[in-house]
């Protein structure tokens, strides 16, 4: 009998305290901004959504990086109106996607998100953010396909793989002069995307195709293929944690063509691990090179002890936008529109959104690594 | 939620053969008005429990009725597979090829290359589960219990790169656009707000039964629910009938049940039917509450989750893998604010669960009369040894 | 098919060089299983661990590229040292932490597998949180380069720059192709020369043969598990150098796939069976690149695994049958 009693006693008493304080409803009023009201709402929150913990962190954390710097420089300007930065880590995984995304639009300080970092959570949680009509600014899902759903409240805060694909080929075309082109992807939806691009751009001149899978190391295979096709170009489309090992080992069976990369790739972990290997890369990016935002550069150093990563420019300057809004009295409803308009320069970009959401007036930049250096070689026109 | 058995208390000395009486039987012993009272009053527990909101109980990190739909998905494969692990001893390790199986087959008839209706792509979906189990099933079971986990677990990964590589199956962009199930607005339930420190009833928050929205997980919590029922309630049945105790017979030892006249590799293969089965059908739930799949759902990581929720809950017991699926599922949502460590506390627990609760958190009855003999003989052994 | 032949040297060297560490790996698999019929999931961890060790102390002796011949000798046989002193160090706490506690209650044997994904997971996670280990010890800033950006990729110099010693079909035959398979091959004669002739190595095989009567014969189980794991370890930080000078890059889930590679190879040869570990090393290695040839890259773990079901219908107890020593059938 004891276990009836240890179970209903709980809920009687529930019950009965749920009798004593009543109900409320109706008359709750927003917390957080005012709307049109010039004083800055304080205690409001932006959401930082991507990987910060698992096997997808890094990237997440990269960006995590530069929105906490934006929130640095926003909270020292503001001692007394501090905005919080409020984490929702997926991991990386659309299926824990759309609950993160429930609790942020329940939270009714949070007005605005940087975010999703990936694509595939993006397509599981923009849906559920564009019906609560809460903003989001994604650094880094460069999936075209996500800006054509209609969802209102969808920005991107960088180039699409439509952009920065043409911008490789020619590239290679024109510049490297490549006559035999070997294209590799990682089968991610970033990478196949692009190198399906880049090989329907340069059409015949694609000696071989090779399609990698993430996490591989040993790529004996793929090396042996680029090696026996005569390649003297060799574009992968995928992430810095495959394109180490990859140019390393070609460079060990003696490949010596270009390697040209986009910008997944672009961070200084791949120099680290490649060594000598990455030393001529080509690396296109939709990003305005470093030179033109110092101030940026040195920021991130002395706070991080490192160089500025990959998107921890598009984080900052994602979370730049959503605080700039807040200091403008905007709301969860209000930053709508305060982004659709916005138009200044960032530290990678004239930040500024066409009607699809995507950065107007993308320029694709070429970079190459030089002494252990990323280095802008100019745009790619 | 969970209730633990006073059975399981280490007994020691010698009267272990007179046992307290169980939860089982305490519960059976009450009059059927109240027992039949009890099983509503915790049902209906069940189905209001993403809106209490109990403090504590309720996930910081993350919406509590998505968490509550992620658990259910898990008690649900965890059901599925211990008939395979728990019931016929087979042990797989690549289990999330059928919840991947499940969930594509919604995807692709519903949204990528036809748009079949909700209640016909499900059955679809659970017979096509249940087809591959069968043609995995076929010719690997016929191998020894141990190599059967790794072809399983390499039957897993084989399930996830052809999803990844083949672009009919929509590749690594996975499919968009899986259409909600058919909704039946009934009512609408109030959630409790907490806020103030005492439970309030929040109008202003309310979950409507049955109505399959974008931000509202809780419908697709309680249609997992009453999926979870069905099952459990066809568990018990199979579990008790003759297929039940020629899975018994052939766990414990093939040679002898076949012997006696019991076909084990077909029991067998209807256990791994069976399974796949029970699989599909929560894959295929997932899809639906998720709307979007890719691969990245399915990653080998997630057999492993799912027989650590077996295993964990004691395999063989149906109230224990529950349990043990509630753990593997609940724990790093509620306990997020670990943040990076979360990984590393829950293998720590795996680890301490492993050694402090050797038999499963609700070992089957089985096994404790096992575990007292095993006990009982080799205390008379180091009797033996010492005298 | 033409172009396999075409390049058939050139899949079958490097084919050899990455199948020569699956059996490294594999062989600790065998050896635990052949003693505790338990697959020892967290194996793949203590592989990672070895490699880091390997990675972290070229880096501590200032090891780079175009050493001198001495230098080349001493950096790799430190990398030897360290890899697999760490790897035998943690096989041997995994023994004690995770399974002994678990022999001692008598736990059932799946019971083991899930202390063992526990560990897996542990061990992993210490290695992807190592920059936060290190704060909590005071160490970061000396330890700086060691363990930033512990989530991602840690690349090594490389100090064997690949000379192409000769040629057959077209593939120049490297130093470092060279030193992997010749060297894989000689430690595992070294090993199984141990397992057949030492004191200990008849140990093994006893408690691998029959528990009950070795222990009745006077051998002390615990100490050979011990010693297995033990040497398991040590094998798998034997490949973890090979695997750091032939990729030369690692991060802290690296270990995963691998494990579930080196565990396919173990089974195809005869899980228990030592020739047969480097026998499915080799296999699976070839494997995968004659299916990348073939079908793709992307579908060359799919021709491994396809490959695994096909030889167990055929020889159910992989390629040359399970046995250590020469017990089981």
């Amino acid at each position: 009998m004891r276990s009836t009693l240890k179970f209903a006693v709980p809920l009687a008493v529930a019950a009965l305290a749920l009798g004593a304080c009543g109900t409320k409803g109706g008359e709750t009023p927003a917390p957080g901004g005012t709307g049109g009201a010039a004083q800055a709402a304080c205690d409001l929150k932006i959401g930082m959504f991507g990987a910060l913990t698992g096997p997808n962190a890094n990237l997440g954390i990269y960006i995590q990086n530069g929105v906490n710097l934006a929130l640095d420089d926003y909270n020292k300007k503001h001692p007394n109106c501090k905005v919080t930065l409020e984490n929702y880590d997926s991991q990386g995984l659309p299926d824990q996607a759309p609950a993160l995304a429930k609790k942020a639009i329940d939270d009714k300080k949070v007005v605005g998100i940087v975010g999703p970092a990936f694509s595939g959570e993006s397509k599981a949680a923009d849906p559920a953010f564009n019906e609560a009509g809460l903003v989001t600014i994604t650094p880094s899902a460069t999936a075209t396909k996500l800006s054509t759903n209609g969802w209102k409240t969808f920005f991107r805060a960088l180039g699409n793989d439509d952009t920065q694909g043409p911008a490789a080929a020619k590239y290679i075309k024109e510049t490297v002069k490549s006559t035999k082109t070997f294209v590799i992807d990682d089968a991610s939806e970033y990478g196949k995307g692009l190198a399906d691009i880049v090989r329907k751009d340069l059409g015949a001149q694609v000696v071989g195709n090779d399609t990698i899978q993430q996490k591989q190391t040993d790529f004996s295979a793929s090396v042996t293929k680029v090696v026996s096709s005569g390649a003297d170009t060799l574009f992968f489309g995928g992430y810095s944690p495959e394109a180490a090992p990859l140019i390393k080992q070609l460079r060990d069976a003696g490949w010596k063509g270009t390697f040209v990369v986009a910008d997944g790739v672009k961070d200084q972990s791949y120099i680290d691990n490649a060594k000598d290997a990455a030393e001529g890369t080509i690396i296109t990016c939709p990003c305005v090179p470093p030179d033109v935002a110092p101030d940026f550069q040195a920021a991130y150093k002395a706070k991080y002890n490192e160089d500025p990563n990959t998107y921890s420019g598009e984080g900052y300057d994602s979370a730049t936008i959503l605080l700039e809004g807040i200091a403008a009295g905007k709301d969860r409803e209000s930053m709508l529109d305060f982004v659709k308009s916005y138009d200044k320069k960032g530290v990678t970009k004239q930040l500024k959104f066409d009607d699809k959401g995507e950065s107007a007036d993308i320029k694709v930049f070429a970079y190459k690594v030089e002494g252990g250096k990323i280095v802008g070689i100019g745009e790619i026109k | 939620m969970s209730t633990s058995t006073p059975a399981t208390t280490t007994t020691t000395g010698e009267n272990q053969d007179a046992r307290r009486p169980g939860f089982k039987e305490r519960v059976n012993g009450l009059p059927r008005p109240v027992k039949i009272a009890l099983w509503v009053a915790f049902a209906l527990f069940l189905f209001l429990l993403p809106l209490l909101n109990i403090p504590f109980v309720t996930t910081e990190g993350s919406d509590f009725g998505g968490v509550l739909f992620t658990v259910a998905t898990y008690v649900l494969v965890a059901l599925g597979l211990n008939i395979v692990v728990g019931y016929a001893g087979l042990l797989d390790l690549g289990y999330v090829g059928f919840y991947a199986v499940g969930a594509y087959t919604v995807g692709v008839l519903s949204a990528e290359h036809a748009s079949l209706p909700w209640l016909l792509s499900v059955p679809i979906a659970i017979g096509i589960a249940m087809l591959s189990g069968i043609i995995l099933g076929a010719p690997t079971l016929r191998v020894r219990g141990d190599y059967l986990a790794i072809v399983t677990l390499g039957f897993g990964e084989i399930v996830r790169l052809t999803l990844v590589n083949t672009q009919w199956l929509g590749g690594a962009q996975g499919i968009s656009d899986i259409p909600k199930p058919p909704g039946l607005e009934l009512f609408e339930v109030p959630a409790i707000d907490w806020s103030s420190g005492a439970p309030v009833v929040d109008l202003d928050t309310t979950s409507t039964f049955l109505k399959f929205g974008i931000t509202d997980f809780v419908p697709y919590y309680w249609l997992a629910l009453i999926v979870i029922g069905l099952v459990v309630l066809f568990d018990v049945l199979v579990k008790n009938s003759r297929v039940g105790r020629a899975w018994e017979a052939t766990r414990e030892d093939e040679d002898v049940a076949e012997l006696m006249g019991v076909p084990t590799f077909r029991f067998k293969l209807l256990a791994f039917a069976l399974g796949a089965a029970i699989g599909g059908l929560s894959g295929a739930l997932f899809a639906t509450k998720s709307g979007f799949i890719n691969p990245q759902s399915f990653e080998l990581i997630l057999s492993i989750l799912f027989i650590a929720a077996v295993v964990v809950g004691g395999a063989g017991n149906r109230w224990g893998i529950i349990v043990g699926a509630i753990v593997v599922s609940y724990f790093p949502e509620r306990f997020r604010e670990f943040a990076d460590f979360r990984v590393l506390v829950f293998g720590l627990a795996l680890m301490l669960l492993a050694i402090f609760r050797p038999q499963g958190i609700l070992p089957p009855r089985r096994t404790l009369r096992a575990k007292k003999a095993d006990e009982r003989q080799a205390i008379l052994e180091e009797g033996e040894a010492s005298a | 098919m033409q172009y396999l032949l075409d390049n058939f040297f050139s899949f079958t060297i490097t084919g050899l060089t990455i199948g020569a560490v699956y059996a490294l790996v594999a062989l600790g698999y065998t050896l635990v299983y052949g003693v505790l019929r338990l697959i020892n999931f967290a194996h793949s961890e203590v592989f990672m661990f070895g490699t880091f060790a390997a990675l972290w102390v070229v880096m501590l002796l200032g090891g780079k590229g175009g050493g001198s011949v001495g230098q080349v000798i001493f950096w790799v046989a430190m990398m030897f040292v360290a890899a697999m002193a760490m790897s035998g160090l943690i096989a041997v706490l995994l023994e004690r932490v995770a399974y002994r506690p678990l022999r001692k209650r008598n736990a059932p044997p799946l019971i083991a597998l899930i202390s063992a994904i526990g560990a897996s997971f542990v061990l992993a996670e210490l290695m992807g949180l190592r920059s936060r280990v290190a704060s909590w010890v005071g160490l970061d800033d000396n330890l700086r380069d060691y363990v930033r950006n512990s989530r991602n990729n840690a690349g090594m110099p490389t100090i064997i720059q690949p000379q192409p010693i000769f040629t057959i079909g077209g593939y120049h035959v490297t130093n470092v192709d060279i030193l992997v398979i010749v060297g894989a091959i000689a430690i595992m004669v070294v090993l199984d020369q141990f397992v057949k002739r030492s004191r200990l190595g008849r140990g093994i095989r006893a408690v691998a043969m029959d528990p009950e009567s070795a222990a009745l014969m006077g051998v002390n189980r615990d100490r050979v598990i011990q010693v297995t794991f033990l040497v398991g370890g040590v094998m798998a930080g034997a490949a973890a150098v090979f695997y750091m000078l032939k990729i030369g890059i690692t991060r802290y889930d690296a270990g995963f796939i691998l494990g579930v590679k080196a565990f396919t190879a173990a089974v195809l040869g005869g899980i228990g069976n030592l020739r047969g570990a480097l026998l499915g090393g080799f296999v699976l290695g070839l494997a995968e690149n004659y299916g990348s040839a073939l079908v793709g890259t992307q579908w060359k773990d799919v021709v491994a695994f396809v490959l695994l079901v096909l030889i167990l219908l055929f020889r159910p107890t992989g390629l040359l049958g399970e046995s250590l020593g020469k017990a089981r059938a």
